[in-house]
């Protein structure tokens, strides 16, 4: 669609994305998109009795990530979180 | 397991029974919930059909129970692969609900106390197919269930049966809803299987 070249195909990101999906995320911290509050994966409010699992926001209960788990795939939504911190091994 | 089962085609030793495929029977009723059980006063519920011009159509609990209410009784089907047959039920046709609102939208967006909400074709809620629901098996529906009423299109997956039922609003344009932006299908007919995405 787009002949500019300001941008590259996503496939360039797959290197980076394959490195921080590698990595345990319930460790990771994220801040809650509705009220800002900042926590880990592991401290959300976990709802696994559903279609999916979901996590709310331990200090507001707005729904911070679902998951999905179909036969072969998994969809991943994150909207409620506004930004994954994790922890990266130094020095490679 | 299901291979086993695969063979019999979702029929269950009573050949009366057929299943939607993929399905099993269950005899109780599984709750299944996305977040905290909220619990609505009736005193303080309330229902809303917006049209895709704004306009509101509102009942409180009285007005609700003074509508035309039905006993029916109907199969449901869980996407989670049970399916419980024969429940009892009765509500109010969301046909003598929408009786007055006058609409062109072709697509319907089912928003609940707690926050959920699922989508679905106007004409699913319509022509005998849909009810606002607040009795289940004689008794009051808990809140567990979805009480104090909940929304019942029992042709499609259970997900589509918004539990405590807050409002309707009527779009233009699809929205997907709670399960139907991470993966889940966007119609979710059981007898097609429309589990997921591209099913
Ligand atoms: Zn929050």
């Amino acid at each position: 669609m787009s002949t500019n070249d300001d941008h590259l195909d996503a496939n360039a990101a797959g290197g980076a994305l394959r490195e921080l999906f590698s990595v345990d995320l319930t460790a990771a911290g994220t801040l809650c998109a509705t009220c800002a509050h900042s926590f880990t994966f592991a401290e959300a409010l976990l709802y696994a009795r559903a279609p999916g699992l979901v996590g709310r926001c331990p200090a507001c209960g707005e729904v911070v990530f679902r998951l999905v788990r179909g036969p072969g795939r998994a969809w991943l939504d994150l909207r409620g979180s506004t930004c994954l911190a994790i922890r990266m091994p130094e020095g490679r | 397991m299901a291979l086993v089962s695969r063979g019999f085609s979702g029929r269950r030793r009573d050949d009366d029974v057929k299943l939607p495929p993929g399905q099993y029977l269950t005899e109780d009723f599984p709750v299944l919930s996305a977040g905290p059980t909220p619990q609505v006063r009736t005193e303080r519920w309330e229902f809303t059909i917006t049209t895709e011009t704004g306009e509101e159509h509102r009942w409180d609990w009285a007005a609700l129970r003074a509508l035309p209410a039905e006993h029916f009784t109907t199969d449901l089907h869980c996407v989670t692969k049970w399916s419980k047959l024969g429940t009892m039920w009765e509500g109010v046709s969301l046909d003598t609900l929408f009786a007055d609102v006058e609409t062109t939208a072709d697509y319907a967006l089912a928003h609940s106390y707690g926050g959920y909400t699922t989508n679905l074709p106007l004409e699913d809620l319509l022509d005998g197919q849909a009810w606002i629901a607040f009795s289940y098996g004689g008794e009051d529906l808990t809140a567990e269930h979805g009480g104090p009423a909940r929304l019942l299109v029992p042709h499609l997956y259970l997900w589509k049966s918004a539990k405590w039922l807050r409002g309707i609003r009527l779009v233009n344009e699809d929205t997907p809803g709670f399960w139907e932006g991470v993966g889940y299908h966007n119609y979710g007919d059981p007898w097609r299987e429309q589990r997921y995405w591209g099913d």
